[in-house]
This record gives structure tokens, C-alpha cells and sequence, in this order.
């Protein structure tokens, strides 16, 4: 299977993840290694096979519609880098006009 | 304190010496941190110790004790993988990213711990964000094998394993995703517990795989196990995936199944793969244990075992893309300011986590990402089907299922980190455990000729736990070891 | 050529639980930034989803009232992207097997029905509010808003003009109303609208290159955004050039569409099931249960006003927009059997004043004993229809009081006593012999003058009937 070095980018990017060019490089090399890997999984069919995303299932678990105010909230707030008037500090995010 | 001896202390025991007024819990935790004042600074199992907190909670222990109180673990020492939240103190998962975050809540198995009357003595070491099998991959410091510095403990819950081998706790809570208990429980030769998937409540354990991931015990015993388990486990309203059924008393199931006789099965795949020939020579003595003890033992087929690191390595890396999703620099944790919100991101992300999880975030954002998909992750999740069905198909015809713990014994300290794939394929046979969300035990059960730990990994159907056990609980008082490593010996 | 724009909408709809989606923090708008905040919804490392069952309730009310297939076993999916206010980086949606398909939404364009398909209703969570710094580089999250259920309506690309939109948003929104389940404020926020929208030659089946539009406030923000965009994009074509598929904003100030500022990311969500969370399986007995407690909707009971009560189509589509208005319609009915005269007071005079003070009928001190009295004070003559309209009325409307009361209270009493009624006009003849003179002269309209007059001596409570009729009598004599 393999990846290429610009898929390599695009997927840093989706994940937000900085990959200076001498990293992309190596990461290419093992990822494209365990994907390499994984191609073994054509050789099985799943034609009819249902998938499991979960190893088992149970009626949906619902909770009754109430409020319960969380008791600390400072405790939340305490981890923020930075805050203003209780509301978290970020860049400037490109503002709808 | 010359009742005190900390080697042969299991929780069992204390309790009764807790009971009989003959120690205090402050005496017992007071002895764990002074263990661990001695120890530690060799093995490095603890990221996080705070003996002014343990020492409170264990005065607290023996005030409610002597107002008559009776928690299940009132007043015993524990040690907590860093990945589960205790409210008021650090939760870092071993990460930079996390590195000064102060959890704001706990997660339901401490207050469950919390209502026992548990003694919290501090957060143990892992590989980051449990992605790993030998506990280097901590973003601060690896923790050491203390049958031999320089071997690896396992992983990712090294930490606690080494706390419970060491005695620098009675006993501890890891997670296991796919192995993360059992290995290091094998590595060190101690007990380790994976419940069936759904047993215990994920609320307050940090997410690496949502799907795979379960909390579990570490102690000295079965009984210890049996015990730490039943106190953590039982439905949970938090927790959609908690399974909603009643949790039977396992200490008093391992006594009444003291001599069930089960039949056994041997899955023949796993087998085929190499085995260090100490690891193959020791489960072929436990097949005879088995019989003489008149257990029936059958081979049996899971004919999709091969697959298993594959699906794994896919289904994993995938949800713990997305899982690790929200450590960005925002709301809490690592921030790296950049030019941008975006560069802030990205710095962040980056400079935040390690290798290895930036590898499994790639992999996993790769198998998600539109075009992939199909091909990755929901061919994983139907071939995850089948591994599943081939346990349930094997446990038509036996009780349970009995396998080695790992390919090898503990290996070197740097031996596999520069080949991950290698690292990956040393889970083969705890892996096929999770993806089919059954409960898996590790205890020990022997040594190499270098006296490193060998350990038995014992499998279930789903919700037989307490089978598990019961065969575990036969398996130890017949080998009857001695567990007390090298360097705790010599003190 | 002659071209026709083709229109889709994705609306979403605020469900008014008290609590949110996922866990129980209120859902109350206006609250101080991050008080209504807890683990869960600000994505705190370790936290775990559990549904809030009103939400599914919420949902399968709207499915069913539009006519949807209800998914008996739907999924809810992870849609990342990075955000400072999705605190997660995804958003618990539903992707494959929402909680319905299908349906359709009826709407009266210029007197003519027709119906809009739904492609699907889903599930999700709402995001954070992000407050901009005007002088400095930074936003400001604050996460209150995060978590509060959405239910996302998609339509078929079946609306064709702008005035069709804005039907269908209004008939959603007074369908959402009805069920209880979504406040329907548009400049709240509790309902929203995007638009997709291309241009194609009239009679072509194929669609042109979609543009996404964001950033409509209000209903009229909906109709002159489209209006541009369907200008803007027809112009093109004439051009002979062709539209770029991309996400254009809305400005409120200058009335224009225009692309949304920043490199557009091609979007890759990575959708795949939650798997913290277990599929959703409803009940068929549930569905049941709540097809039985619809209410009856707009369009229903617009066709029973038409035939029950003998109103017009437009009279009864008036009436039945709200259904707080519908109901003090019917239950003024009840106690003052003449449907068209209390249809008419209410869509003249109440209307008025609600749409004055853009306040709703349960937020005033209206009741409908009180217009019911109104009306009969009218009838028995204890008062005429235009002191009921300009002087009782507005009294019972501000202050609460029973109409009986303000007319005592202000001596608004109608005079009926022919003798002083004929002295006066025998006055208001003598007083304007020029006018008579007209009258005689065959310009019969100057009577009403003269009737005008009389009311100026009584402080406009003679009634009207008896001095026409004095007045007539008097003039013709």
C-alpha cells in the first residue's frame, strides 16, 4: 500500500500536527511500513461480515432530562492558559464580518 | 510495625491486621512510602507521590474504622495508573501536554475506591496516553523492570505493575487496550486484570481507544484481584458502555469453584507464531499442571488470530485519533503560542505529544480520512467481527481459554523503540482479548533460568470473570510462587 | 435564456431541553460566559457521553409530524474538525442512519400549495459562542452554548425562489413551535439557516456549481441574501463564466453575499461512529406514544378554521401561525359564538398591537373572556365598535382590566337616548345650513358630516345606528 510524503502532509495538517520536512520523511518511511503491514487484511472476506464497533450492545442508555449544576466550575476553568472575564483567551479566529 | 512485613502483605492480610487493631493505616501507608523513598528512585514506577494527602486519607481510614466503619478497602494503600482522574491532583498520561493539568473531577472507579475507604498514595508511570508496551514511551522518564534494571516492565501500566512487584503499594489500577495490564503484569510478575469490556466504568479514565479500553486491577493475588475488582466494577449511569447488570462477589466465587474442573482450551494459532523457548517450555508445564489438577485440556482454533495487530493497529490508533482530538492548547494543558490559531495548534500538538502518539494520531486520521475509510477502518471493524466470533465459537466447546501472556519474557530497555512495528507485534496474543471485549487474567507462573518473571494469560467468555479467576485462583495455590523481586529482597 | 435558481436549506433547530445533549448542565440562554459548564461538555480528558432521552423525544415529534421514516436503530458519529469552540474537535452528529428520512414540509406560496421533500432529520450537539476582540488579536470562548441538542433539517434542493424559502423557514418554524420543542428565534439563535443554492437554465434537470450561504439572521436576511445570490449568479452565467463552488457570508450592512474571508479547507470530517456511544433503538411502542400526543399542526387545523368557522384561507393562515394565537382564537369562540367578527377583531386590532410591541399573545394581559366581553359590550349596544377599538381596547390590552370595568371607569358608555340624541341634531342641523343645503341638493354623503358632528358633542359615544337614523329622519323631513 505505501503512503506518499504528500499524504504524509495533508494527514499532519487534518491532525494539526507541525511536521517539519526531515520528520515527514521519516514518518513516511514507517508509516508506510505497518500500512505495508495491514494488507493482509485484503486477503480476508468480510463480504457478509457485519463490522463491530462496539463488543456488544445493549438497549441505548438515556438520561431523564435535569439540570445538576457541575459544583466546581473554577476547577475547569483553573487549567485554562489564559482568561478573560471567565471566558477562555485564544488567537484571533478568522471572524465571520 | 514488626507485623508490618510488606513483602508478604496482601491486602487480604492487612485488612484483617487493620481489623484486629494489631497496624493503623497510617503505620501501613507511612511503611509504603517509606518503600517507596527507598525504591523508587531505581525503578521509577511513581510520577506522582504526595505523602502529606496519603497520610491523611489513611488517618481518616483509621478514625472511620474506629467509629465502626467497614469500607471494603478501608485504609489500604493503592497506587493509580496516571491516567485515571482524581479530583484536586495531576492526571498527566505521561505527556507533556497534560504535563500541569489538575483533574477537576473523579473518575467513577475512585469514587468508588474513595467510598471503600481506599488509600490513595499517588500516580504511576505509563507509556503516553497508554500507547505502548514497555513504559519508555513516558514523556518523563521510563520505569525499570525490578527483576533487572535494565529490562523494560511492560507496558503501557509499567507503573503500576512495578508499584504492586515492589511492594510500594498493596495494590494498584491500570488500563488495558490491548494488553496494558496483562503484560506488565507478566513482565513483573505480579497479578493483572482486563474485565470483560463494560464491567468497569470508563468515566475518568482518559480515553486512548474508546472501544477497547477497560480499567483493571494489579495486585499480589487472585484474591487481592478478585477483590480490587469487585469494588471497581458494577454499572455506571456515566458511562453509556457500562454494562447495566449485577456484579457477583468474586472472592466468594473463587472459593466456591475452588475445585470446579473446567475444560480448557489451547488455541492452536498461537502456537504457530515464534515463542522464546522458555515462554513455550513454561505453558506446556501449565498444560500439565492443568491436567493433573483434572481440568479436560483441548486444543481449539481462532483461526483469525493473525489479523488480529492489523485490525488492532487500525481500530486503536483510530479512536485515539480522534480521542486526542481535544488536547489543543484551548481549554486546558500544553499551549504553544504561534502566529495564528491554526500555528497555535499545530505548535501545540506537536511540541505536546511524543513520537509514538503522533504516530498513531497520523495513522489513525489517516484510517478515518475520506478515501481510506473503507479500506481501514471499517474492513478493521468487520474483521474484528470475526476474531470476536472465533471466541465465541471456541467457547461453544470449552469454559475457558489458556495462552501465554506474551511472545517473551521482559526485554531490554531500548530493544524495540526504534522499530515500532516490533513493539506492535509483541501484543499478539493480549490484543484479540480486547477486540472481542473479553476478560483476560495474567498471573504468574514460573521464571526464566535469568529468574525474569513468565506469566499465563487465562481468557473467558463475556461476563465470566469470575471463571477466569476461579481457574487463576487454582492455578496459583498449586505453583505457589514466590514472587518478591531481587531488589526488594535485598533491603 | 431564462434561468431558475434551484434552493436547498439546512435549518437547524434548537431543541428546548432543560438540559443538554450529553449531559446535565441547563440549557438557559443569557447566562453569565461559562457558567453552565461541567466536564463533559467542555471536553475534559476522561468524560463520556450519555443521551439525554427529552432530545430523542424532541426529535421523533418532529419526524413524525413531518411525515419522516424513523430510524428504529440510528448512530451517532464523531464529525472532527478544529475549532476553539467544539472543545472536543468533533462534533457528536449522526452521519450514516440519522434518526429520520424523508418527510416533507408543505407550503402556501401566492395562494398555491406545494409540497418541499426532506432529504433527513438528524441529531447533534451544538458548539460554543466565540466573542471577537475589535482592538486586540484574540477571541473569547465561552462554552454555555456547547451541547444543547440540534435537531439539523435538510431539505431536497426543491425550493425555487426566495419567497419560498422564507415560506418553508416560517412553516418549520411554527411546526417546531407547535410541537413544544424549539423557541424558534432566529436572532437567538435557536433557529438557524444555511442555504445551498445554484442557478440553472429553466426546464434544465441538472444543477449548476452550489454555493453555500451563512450568516442569515432573520427571515428577511434568508430572503435578500438568496435574492442576491440568485442575481449574482445569474449574471454570471449570462456572462458566459460559471460560478465557484465555495461558502459566502451574508452582510446585513450592505445586502451582499460575499466569500468567506481565510483559505477555504477542503473539509475532511473523518466521520465514524461514536463509539462511547451505543446505537440509538427506539421502540415502536414509543413512536406510538408520541404519534398519539401530536398536537394537531398548523396546516390541520388552518383547514378546520377554513370549514368550522367559515374564515378565509388568509384569515385562518394568520390565525394559525402561532399556536398561542390559534388557541385564543378557538377559546374566544367558545365564549362568543361569532368567528368572523372576533377573527376580525383579533387580526386587525390584536395583531396591531402585538406586532407594535413584537411581543407574542401569552405575553400580554390579554385573556380571551376579556375580547369576548368586548365584542358583546359591542353588540348590546353598550358601546360602539370604534370606542370598543380606540378606547376600551387599548386599556384592556395594557392594563389587564375587564373591558366591562374600563367603560364604567371612564364613563365610555354609548348614548342611546333619542331625545337628547334628536336635540342634538337637531343643533348640528341648525348649526350648518350651507351642508343642509348640499344634502338637500341630492350629495347624500354629507350625512356622514353630520354624524360626525353629533359624535363631537357626545364625546363620541352617541351610537352611530340611532343617529343616522334621527338624522336621516330630520333632513329628508
Amino acid at each position: 500500500m505505501g503512503i506518499s510524503i504528500d499524504e504524509v502532509k495533508k494527514i499532519a495538517h487534518l491532525a494539526k500536527l507541525e511536521l517539519p520536512e526531515k520528520v515527514a520523511q521519516t514518518y513516511t518511511e514507517e508509516l508506510s511500513k505497518i500500512l505495508d503491514y495491514f494488507a493482509s487484511l485484503k486477503e480476508v472476506d468480510t463480504d457478509n461480515v457485519q463490522p463491530t464497533f462496539h463488543p456488544f450492545t445493549w438497549d441505548t442508555p438515556m438520561r431523564e432530562d435535569e439540570v445538576k449544576p457541575f459544583e466546581d466550575i473554577q476547577a475547569i476553568l483553573a487549567n485554562a492558559p489564559e482568561l478573560l472575564e471567565n471566558m477562555i483567551v485564544v488567537p484571533k479566529v478568522v471572524k465571520a464580518p | 510495625m514488626n507485623s508490618l512485613n510488606l513483602n508478604r502483605l496482601t491486602i487480604k492480610r492487612a485488612l484483617e491486621l487493620l481489623d484486629e487493631g494489631k497496624i493503623s493505616s497510617v503505620e501501613l501507608t507511612q511503611a509504603c512510602l517509606e518503600r517507596i523513598k527507598k525504591i523508587d528512585p531505581e525503578v521509577k514506577a511513581y510520577l506522582y507521590v504526595n505523602e502529606e494527602w496519603a497520610l491523611e486519607q489513611a488517618r481518616l481510614a483509621d478514625e472511620k474504622r474506629k467509629a465502626g466503619e467497614h469500607g471494603k478497602l478501608l485504609g489500604i494503600p493503592l497506587a493509580i495508573k496516571d491516567n485515571i482522574l482524581i479530583k484536586g491532583h495531576p492526571t498527566t498520561c505521561a505527556s507533556k501536554i497534560l504535563q500541569n493539568y489538575i483533574a477537576p473531577y473523579d473518575a467513577t472507579v475512585i469514587r468508588k475506591l474513595k467510598k471503600e475507604g481506599a488509600v490513595f498514595l499517588g500516580k504511576t508511570n505509563l507509556d503516553e496516553f497508554a500507547m505502548g508496551s514497555s513504559t519508555e514511551n513516558s514523556a518523563f522518564f521510563p520505569t525499570k523492570n525490578p527483576w533487572d534494571l535494565e529490562r523494560v516492565p511492560g507496558g503501557s501500566s509499567g507503573g503500576s505493575a512495578v508499584a504492586v512487584a515492589c511492594r510500594m503499594g498493596l495494590g494498584a489500577l491500570g488500563s488495558d487496550t490491548g494488553g496494558s495490564i496483562r503484560q506488565p503484569a507478566c513482565f513483573c510478575g505480579v497479578v493483572g486484570m482486563k474485565p470483560t469490556y463494560s464491567l468497569v466504568s470508563r468515566f475518568g479514565l482518559v480515553a486512548f481507544a474508546s472501544s477497547l479500553d477497560q480499567i483493571g486491577p494489579f495486585a499480589l493475588n487472585i484474591e487481592d484481584t478478585a477483590l480490587l475488582l469487585k469494588v471497581i466494577s458494577g454499572h455506571d449511569p456515566y458511562d453509556s458502555t457500562s454494562a447495566p447488570r449485577e456484579v457477583p462477589s468474586f472472592t466468594q466465587i473463587l472459593q466456591e469453584n475452588a475445585n470446579t474442573k473446567f475444560r480448557v482450551g489451547i488455541p492452536k494459532e498461537y502456537f504457530e507464531h515464534e515463542l522464546h523457548p522458555e515462554v513455550a517450555k513454561n505453558i506446556e508445564e501449565m498444560i500439565s499442571l492443568l491436567k493433573r489438577l483434572g481440568h479436560e485440556v483441548k486444543e481449539v482454533s481462532l483461526p483469525h488470530t493473525k489479523y488480529a495487530i492489523s485490525v488492532y493497529y487500525i481500530i486503536a490508533p483510530a479512536e485515539a485519533a480522534s480521542n486526542l482530538a481535544r488536547y489543543d492548547g484551548v481549554k486546558y494543558g500544553l499551549r504553544v503560542e504561534g502566529k495564528s490559531l491554526i500555528e497555535m495548534y499545530k505548535k501545540s500538538r506537536a511540541e505536546g505529544f511524543g513520537r509514538e502518539v503522533k504516530r498513531r494520531v497520523m495513522l489513525g486520521t489517516y484510517a478515518l480520512s475520506a478515501g481510506y475509510y473503507d479500506a481501514f477502518y471499517l474492513k478493521a471493524s468487520k474483521v474484528r467481527t470475526l476474531i470476536k466470533q472465533d471466541f465465541l465459537k471456541a467457547f461453544e466447546e470449552v469454559d475457558l481459554i489458556l495462552t501465554p501472556v506474551s511472545p517473551t519474557p521482559a526485554f531490554k530497555l531500548g530493544e524495540k523503540t526504534s522499530d515500532p512495528l516490533q513493539m506492535y507485534l509483541s501484543d499478539i496474543f493480549t490484543i484479540p482479548v480486547n477486540l472481542a471485549g473479553l476478560p483476560g487474567l495474567s498471573l504468574p507462573s514460573g521464571f526464566t533460568r535469568e529468574s525474569l518473571p513468565l506469566g499465563v494469560q487465562v481468557i473467558g467468555p463475556h461476563f465470566r470473570d469470575d471463571l477466569v479467576l476461579s481457574l487463576g485462583y487454582q492455578i496459583e495455590k498449586e505453583l505457589d510462587l514466590e514472587t518478591i523481586p531481587p531488589i526488594v529482597k535485598a533491603l | 435564456m431564462e434561468f431558475e435558481p434551484v434552493i436547498g436549506l439546512e435549518v437547524h433547530v434548537q431543541l428546548k431541553t432543560k438540559s443538554k445533549l450529553f449531559c446535565s448542565c441547563s440549557t438557559k440562554f443569557g447566562a453569565p460566559p461559562n457558567s453552565q459548564i461541567c466536564p463533559i461538555c467542555t471536553g475534559q480528558p476522561g468524560v463520556l457521553p450519555v443521551l439525554n432521552k427529552e432530545a430523542i423525544h424532541y426529535a421523533l415529534k418532529l419526524a413524525l409530524a413531518v411525515g419522516a421514516k424513523v430510524n428504529r436503530l440510528s448512530i451517532m458519529a464523531r464529525k472532527h474538525y478544529f475549532y476553539p469552540d467544539l472543545p472536543k474537535n468533533y462534533q457528536i452528529s449522526q452521519y450514516e442512519l440519522p434518526i429520520a428520512e424523508g418527510g416533507a414540509i408543505e407550503i402556501e406560496v401566492n395562494g398555491s400549495t406545494k409540497l418541499i421533500n426532506l432529504t433527513r432529520i438528524h441529531l447533534e450537539e451544538d458548539a460554543g459562542k466565540l466573542v471577537h476582540d475589535e482592538k486586540k488579536p484574540y477571541s473569547y470562548v465561552d462554552f454555555n452554548r456547547t451541547g444543547i441538542p440540534l435537531l439539523e433539517i435538510v431539505s431536497k434542493p426543491e425550493i425555487h425562489s426566495p419567497e419560498e424559502a422564507v415560506a418553508y423557514l416560517k412553516t418549520l418554524r411554527s411546526i417546531v413551535r407547535y410541537l413544544g420543542i424549539c423557541d424558534g428565534n432566529m436572532e437567538e439563535g435557536s433557529l438557524r439557516c444555511d442555504a445551498n443554492v445554484s442557478v440553472r437554465p429553466k426546464g434544465s434537470s441538472s444543477l449548476g456549481v452550489k454555493v453555500e450561504l451563512k450568516n442569515m439572521n432573520s427571515f428577511k436576511h434568508v430572503e435578500r441574501a438568496l435574492a442576491f445570490e440568485i442575481k449574482r449568479q445569474t449574471a454570471l452565467l449570462l456572462e458566459g463564466k460559471t460560478p465557484v463552488q465555495e461558502t459566502r457570508l451574508y452582510d446585513e450592512a450592505t445586502q451582499t453575499t460575499h466569500p468567506m474571508r481565510g483559505k477555504e479547507e477542503a473539509h475532511d470530517y473523518c466521520y465514524f461512529p461514536d463509539p462511547d456511544l451505543i446505537e440509538v433503538r427506539v421502540s415502536e411502542d414509543w413512536i406510538e406514544k408520541i404519534r398519539e400526543e401530536l398536537p394537531e399542526l398548523p396546516s390541520a387545523k388552518k383547514a378546520r378554521f377554513i370549514k368550522e368557522y367559515g374564515l378565509s384561507s388568509y384569515e385562518a393562515g394568520i390565525l394559525v401561525e402561532e399556536k398561542p394565537l390559534a388557541d385564543f382564537f378557538e377559546d374566544t369562540v367558545r365564549l362568543y359564538a361569532k368567528p368572523k367578527a372576533v377573527a376580525n377583531f383579533i387580526l386587525t386590532e390584536v395583531l396591531r398591537y402585538l406586532n407594535r410591541d413584537n411581543i407574542s399573545i401569552e405575553q400580554t394581559q390579554l385573556k380571551p373572556e376579556f375580547l369576548a366581553e368586548l365584542l358583546s359590550l359591542v353588540d348590546d349596544g353598550t358601546i360602539s365598535i370604534t370606542i370598543a377599538k380606540q378606547q376600551v381596547f387599548p386599556e384592556v390590552y395594557e392594563k389587564g382590566l375587564p373591558p366591562k370595568r374600563v367603560v364604567e371607569e371612564r364613563g365610555l358608555k354609548q348614548e342611546s337616548s333619542e331625545e337628547l340624541l334628536r336635540k342634538l341634531c337637531e343643533e348640528v342641523i341648525k348649526e350648518n345650513p350651507s351642508e343642509v343645503e348640499k344634502y338637500r341638493s341630492g350629495k347624500k354623503g354629507v350625512l356622514g358630516f353630520f354624524v360626525g358632528q353629533v359624535m363631537k358633542k357626545t364625546g363620541g359615544k352617541a351610537n352611530p345606528k340611532l343617529v343616522n337614523q334621527i338624522l336621516t329622519e330630520l333632513l329628508e323631513g
